[in-house]
């Protein structure tokens, strides 16, 4: 059984009072609260276990790395990947993009190339393509998506074609909520021979995802918001290309051989992950995984579905509250306007009330401009809210309409 | 132009931040609108969580701000911020602790370094322009 009150028992932040109530807390779209478990688990190594990884021969040594190594197990497990060598720890989704850039699109792109993207990128998913592009002369296209943030098959396939080398797409619009059909994309790419990375930062929040049904080269996402710590990040590839990429940084750890001339480069994901890495954050990630899979995807994603009805049926109560992004396939990221309420207006007011969402581009400032604002706010879930945290949302609007 | 000295005796009257915020509406509303000339990039400050504008003016060796924004309580805030800082020398806008009169206000938070919501980066724009006078 899928108890909300008793899960949310877990989650400290979520059980503090803000300025006197409740925290209601719908921004975890940027980061989401962590278990007890995850918390526990790190302090517990580091009082416990703590040591390096991959250099002892000591007893902790062994033991911390065996347990650095269950981690990126529980993420393979996670995204079902074939490997755990598969598995690349980066610091987040961030890097593990800006990595793919770096080694395999700087040696595979050239002037006549085209990387293909959709409208509705964050900026993490924008920019290293921009600078790939000014460095190899390759081509930059944006596909568009609907006016109500929907995919559209035909704009994705107008723009596809044998120039096509990379398709770099977010499985789930961190904006507009629009949950983009991954395989179908991936399956159309590579028809053209085209490879695909997946920037599933906020698929990996709300839906299974398994890499060897979907087929993509590489995905990409955060520890941060799959309940987990800081500071660690995934990258998943195919070992197949990752096995044939120059390493990204250099230095201690991602080696095989070294004299003083030359270097020869230990096998994946070990030469992608050059000095110390984020030992007990790898760990804490492995634990959150732990905990979201212990809840189960059919409960997480049955809760978190009603909670999107109920939030759109409270909202359409709301008078002049206008959804940005109302695809049919979303998930639980609402960007609103209330009115001709400015979003910072309406977030001074909503955080004096506990409510916490968040207002401005959500770093991906032209997919807000092509929705025709300058700001919007957003309102996110986690598997955590309740139809209370909505109540007060919107709640809280409405005491805000009242001001303006 | 609000007198800074009347807006605090006003704040002080207030003890919700429902009335505060109240108030710092209303104080938006009474903001002359910026001409919409001036509502350009460069005049914007950046780092602000929604639009904000500011433009200097000297007048006989004093410093005085025009400003606006596309949020009403920010231009709230402007409109204090711009009392404090109107019809000053460059001296004395050095000297001011802004940080201070808004804690008296009950806005503290509004300037607060963790927020950063932009309030601040304005203030930074005005000392800058204060500093290149002197120079
Ligand atoms: C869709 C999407 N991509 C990429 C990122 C970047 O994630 P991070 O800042 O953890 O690297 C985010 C986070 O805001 C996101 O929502």
């Amino acid at each position: 059984m899928f108890d909300v009150y008793k899960i949310r028992k877990d989650f400290p932040v979520l059980m503090q009072n803000i300025n006197g109530k409740p925290n209601i807390y719908l921004d975890s779209a940027a980061s989401a609260q962590k278990p007890d478990c995850v918390i526990d688990k790190m302090c517990r190594v580091y009082k416990t276990t703590y040591a390096n990884v991959h250099r002892g021969v000591y007893a902790l040594a062994d033991e911390i790395t065996a347990e650095y190594e269950d981690a990126r197990q529980t993420v393979q497990k996670f995204i079902n990947a074939a490997s755990a060598k598969e598995i690349v720890f980066t610091r987040n989704a961030t890097e593990s993009i800006n990595l793919v850039a770096a080694t395999w699109a700087l040696d595979n792109l050239h002037g006549n190339d085209e990387i293909l993207l959709s409208e509705a990128e964050h900026h993490a998913n924008l920019i290293p393509w921009q600078i790939v592009a000014q460095k190899t002369g390759c081509t930059l296209k944006i596909f568009k998506i609907g006016d109500d943030g929907s995919y559209l098959p035909e704009e994705f396939t107008k723009n596809l074609n044998e120039r096509t080398k990379l398709v770099a797409i977010t499985g789930m619009s961190n904006v507009l909520g629009t949950i983009f059909p991954v395989k179908d994309i991936t399956t159309a790419a590579h028809q053209v021979g085209a490879k695909v990375l997946i920037d599933a930062c906020q698929l990996a929040v709300h839906q299974p995802i398994d890499v060897q049904d979907i087929d993509c080269d590489f995905l990409a996402f955060s520890g941060h918001k799959t309940y987990g710590p800081t500071g660690i990040g995934v990258l998943y590839g195919k070992f197949a290309i990752l096995q044939n990429l120059p390493p990204y940084q250099t230095g201690g750890d991602m080696v095989e051989k070294v004299t003083y001339q030359k270097t020869t480069y230990a096998e994946p994901p070990a030469r992608f992950e050059a000095g110390t890495p984020a030992i007990v954050e790898a760990i804490g990630l492995g634990e959150a995984l732990k905990y979201m899979l212990n809840l189960g995807w059919k409960n997480i994603t049955s809760h978190e579905r009603e909670l999107i009805r109920y939030t759109l049926q409270k909202t359409a109560e709301i008078k002049g509250f206008t959804h940005i992004g109302t695809a049919q396939n979303k998930g639980g990221v609402f960007a609103f306007r209330v009115g001709n309420i400015h979003p910072q207006d309406l977030a001074y007011v909503l955080g004096k009330e506990g409510v916490a969402v968040r207002i401005g581009h959500h770093c991906a400032e032209p997919l807000v401009n092509r929705m025709g604002y300058t700001s919007l706010a957003r309102a996110s879930l986690g598997f955590y809210n309740t139809k209370e945290d909505i109540d007060a949302f919107v709640a809280a609007v409405k005491k805000a309409l009242a001001f303006f | 132009m609000e007198n800074i000295e009347d807006l605090i005796e006003n704040f002080s009257m207030l003890e919700d931040w429902e009335d505060k915020y109240q108030y710092l509406i209303e104080l938006g509303e009474k903001l002359p609108p910026l001409e919409e000339k001036y509502k350009t990039d460069a005049w914007k400050v950046s780092g602000c969580q929604s639009q904000v504008w500011l433009i200097p003016e000297y007048k006989d060796g004093l410093l005085s701000f025009k400003g606006d924004s596309d949020a009403i309580m920010v231009k709230g805030i402007i409109s204090i911020v711009l009392a404090i800082y109107g019809n000053k020398s460059a001296q004395e806008i050095k000297k001011i602790e802004v940080e201070k009169i808004f804690a008296k206000l009950g806005l503290g938070e509004h300037l607060s370094p963790s927020r950063r919501n932009g309030m601040m980066s304005m203030v930074d724009k005005i000392r800058f322009y204060a500093q290149n006078l002197e120079k």
